[in-house]
């Protein structure tokens, strides 16, 4: 069998990030919640705000160290495995992954550790400020790491000198024309995702009559966040879409499976691509709806993948089929939005059962969601890593060979299947546990990290024993 | 853009303390892992997790700067040293996998508590030896062809670099070892000053090891030290070397709580300081210059502004996250 360490790689890069990304979906959310019910606690002295607070700790606490740890593995991707990528983009990208270390890993790694164990160790100010700097640190990664992946898709700014990009503004280079509509629609993507996971895990505590102060409260908060974001994500995806069609027509063409260019195009609503017959199979298609969607006019022209060298065209069934995955996710979302809404009207939000178990089981959506449009977007980039200037085939590694990366892939996978379902337990044992008995089995300070309390000024011995 | 001012001697600099910080740092947090094995019962392990469970990820920030401002500053050194290293970097960022979530993991899952345990302590060791046989192949220099590693994949892998693998395990075993003994009492500070001795032990047998075998290995290295006037120059650092040495010993026996970290820390920054001598101006050694390597001073300049206006930030808020957990830590109540 021939290994293909090109393959190889693309195939470890997709792992270790797609697992890794789950991670922010959820903490850079979390993180803001968790700084807003803290600045709500020192402003209304309301006990209810702590308990939550303490209960969404733990749960940010375990999602962050595995954030974190899989993060770490990120940065020396570019230089195993892609490196004659780093060698001809670094003089422009390596300044916007180093600021997002300076600005945003050191600020959430500064303050964690106050945050998660400091809760009596500090006073209460300085405890919401540890998560105002956590929650800040979190939106300056986002901010950074879009920027770059923005200029891989829609790069600025640059000029090109024996093969290597040189930086000639670096306002072009950082507001590259794709990063706004990016940065928008990922961050609100994420803050949606913990919107969902609040929601869920208030009606999850609902339904087993546990902790229902602290579940109403959190569900009530959830769901008036989400009322703003749902719709507002899917105004600022086909804003998004609209600057993909202008920069990136192939991806576009791709995630439409459309092959032919034309005007009055319909939107296929399911099929399978023949990406070597150069045609759709089993397609079920709504007339002129593409167009009007894509173009915002019903007779606007849409680009078709023939158009393209074969050669520079993307995967099409891969973006095809996460895009209609993710518009699906969104479907949902906005439906049990708008029904939460309207049951709060009526005053039923908190005991309509069934859609309390509706919004448990819609934890996962927003995962599903940031999955599946991080694979549109990135997949709908191949076959370059730099769009239309630098090849994903010419940007691996040269000393590489196939075996070399089956056996790191190997690692990465075994590694990540121990790791990920043992948090995946842990996250769901706190959640069963509810808020109550996390802040009542320790004491109150035993916020993070150890169920042996580190910190622990004002609490006797006593309460704070050894488990 | 005219060039006025040479950045590369500014980013040498940075470059060479963010690496020596987290060195020193996660050093520390890594060989307090590594002596965590050695711990009698759960009310030791658990004290000696306390003293960095609030400060361990911090310090691990310094190893993403340190490879990010490599990328950032001398790219091309980047893009041949870690494609060198291949496997010692898989293993370092699994094992950092491991020892990591343990930080989360151990507390909250009772029944596997032993395995995330192990986890914490042979991730820690596995880490650190990687990281030595980073730092052996490194001294010892790749073959580059067009910017790019042009060697094999398992070259790394010589008797000299599983000897600083096993070096580094007892610098950071010794630094860890400093660290608890000005974090803990009794029983437990007792263990962490015998364990620093045996430490102290291989370090100074490595170091000499080493500080002979690196200028037989490589003629430049041997001229730089032992050619007049620069023998008298840098006559010094193994001078104070063997005083530090000494003086951390009887540190270790002694009632001194911050001397035998300090010492640790001194021998550190003498054996950097050597291979400093020994490699500059060497970045991917005997192939490319720091100014060879360098990325285009438009960058350089670029990410030098906010680096000079956050370093100082980072390290004001960084002190006072360690000024908040100051104090001895207990297993039970944790700091007082």
């Amino acid at each position: 069998m021939h290994l293909d360490p090109v393959l190889l790689s693309r195939i470890q890069f997709a792992w270790v990030i797609a697992w890794h990304i789950l991670l922010p979906a959820f903490t850079v959310g979390a993180a803001s919640f968790i700084a807003v019910v803290e600045g709500l606690s020192l402003a209304t002295r309301r006990e209810v705000y702590v308990r939550i607070s303490i209960f969404w700790t733990k749960i940010f606490a375990i999602a962050f160290g595995m954030g974190v740890v899989t993060g770490l593995i990120m940065p020396f991707q570019f230089g195993t495995n892609w490196s004659r990528y780093a060698s001809a983009a670094a003089n422009i990208l390596s300044p916007l992954f180093a600021y997002e270390g300076l600005t945003a890993f050191f600020l959430e790694a500064g303050f964690l550790g106050v945050l998660l164990l400091g809760r009596k160790l500090v006073p209460p100010w300085a405890h919401f400020f540890a998560a105002l700097m956590v929650a800040i640190g979190t939106l300056f990664s986002s901010f950074w790491i879009l920027s770059a992946n923005s200029w891989m898709q829609t790069p600025a700014g640059y000029e090109i000198v024996n093969g290597q990009f040189f930086p000639k503004d670096w306002i072009e280079v950082i507001f590259n024309p794709s990063f706004p509509y990016r940065l928008a629609h990922t961050v609100v993507a994420f803050f949606t995702t913990t919107g969902f996971v609040v929601l869920g895990v208030g009606a999850y505590l609902l339904r087993r009559n546990r902790s229902v102060q602290e579940a109403r409260t959190m569900m009530s908060m959830a769901l008036w966040l989400l009322t703003v974001l749902v719709p507002l994500q899917m105004v600022l995806g086909d804003m998004h879409g609209l600057n993909t069609r202008k920069y990136q027509p192939a991806k576009l063409a791709a995630i439409e499976a459309r092959w032919d260019t034309g005007r009055g195009v319909p939107l296929a609503l399911f099929a399978i691509p023949d990406e070597k017959a150069e045609h759709n199979k089993f397609a079920i298609e709504v007339p002129l709806l593409g167009s009007l969607i894509l173009t915002h006019d019903i007779d606007g022209e849409v680009k078709g993948l023939k158009d393209f060298p074969a050669d520079q065209r993307p995967p099409v069934a891969i973006p095809f089929f996460a895009f209609r995955a993710m518009v699906g996710c969104a479907g949902l979302m906005l439906a049990l939005v708008l029904l939460g809404g309207w049951l709060r009207w009526r005053g039923r939000l908190y005991d309509a059962r069934l859609y309390l178990a509706a919004c448990q089981y819609a934890i996962p959506l927003g995962f599903i969601a940031v999955v599946t449009g991080w694979f549109v977007t990135e997949v709908g980039r191949q076959p370059w890593t730099i769009y239309g200037l630098l090849r994903t085939a010419a940007s691996v590694s040269p000393s590489l060979t196939g075996s070399d990366v089956t056996l790191s892939l190997l690692g990465y996978i075994a590694v990540y299947l121990l790791i990920y379902p043992s948090g995946l337990i842990l996250l769901l044992r706190l959640v069963r546990k509810g808020p109550l008995e996390t802040s009542e089995t320790g004491p109150a300070i035993e916020a993070g990290r150890p169920a042996v309390p580190v910190p622990a000024r004002a609490i006797s011995v006593a309460k704070g024993d050894v488990r | 853009m005219t060039q006025v001012l040479d950045l590369v001697p500014i980013w040498t600099l940075i470059l060479g303390l963010a690496v020596f910080f987290y060195v020193l740092l996660d050093g520390f947090d890594l060989g307090v892992g590594m002596l965590f094995g050695f711990a009698p019962d759960a009310r030791s392990r658990n004290a000696i997790m306390n003293s960095i469970a609030p400060i361990w990820d911090g310090n691990e920030t310094w190893l993403v700067l340190g490879g990010l401002g490599l990328l950032a500053a001398f790219p091309t050194a980047f893009a041949v040293i870690i494609p060198a290293v291949y496997f010692p970097i898989l293993v370092m960022l699994l094992a950092l996998v491991f020892r990591g979530v343990a930080f989360e993991f151990r507390f909250r899952d009772a029944e596997n508590k032993t395995f995330w345990d192990r986890a914490f302590c042979y991730g820690s060791a596995i880490a650190t030896f990687a990281q030595g046989v980073v730092l052996g192949a490194f001294v010892q220099g790749f073959p580059v062809r067009d910017g790019q590693f042009a060697g094999t994949s398992f070259a790394f892998l010589t008797p000299f670099s599983v000897l600083t693998g096993v070096a580094l395990m007892f610098g950071y075993g010794l630094l860890g070892a400093g660290w608890l003994i000005l974090k803990t009492e009794g029983a437990i500070q007792a263990a962490a000053r015998r364990q620093g001795r045996i430490c102290l032990i291989g370090v100074v047998t490595a170091i000499s090891i080493v500080s002979i075998w690196t200028p037989i290995m490589s003629s430049e290295v041997a001229a730089r030290w032992f050619t007049w006037p620069d023998i008298a120059l840098f006559a010094p650092v193994p001078l104070l070397s063997g005083v530090i040495a000494l003086g951390t010993w009887r540190a270790l026996g002694s009632q001194a709580e911050a001397a035998p970290f300090f010492g640790a820390i001194g021998l550190f920054v003498l054996a950097y300081a050597g291979m400093a001598i020994s490699l500059f101006p060497m970045i991917v050694p005997y192939q490319l210059t720091l100014w060879e390597a360098a990325s285009s001073p438009r960058t350089q300049a670029f990410l030098l502004v906010g680096t000079l206006f956050l370093i100082p930030v980072i390290l004001t808020y960084s002190s006072w996250s360690y000024w908040v957990f100051r104090g001895k830590v207990r297993a039970d109540v944790g700091y007082e």
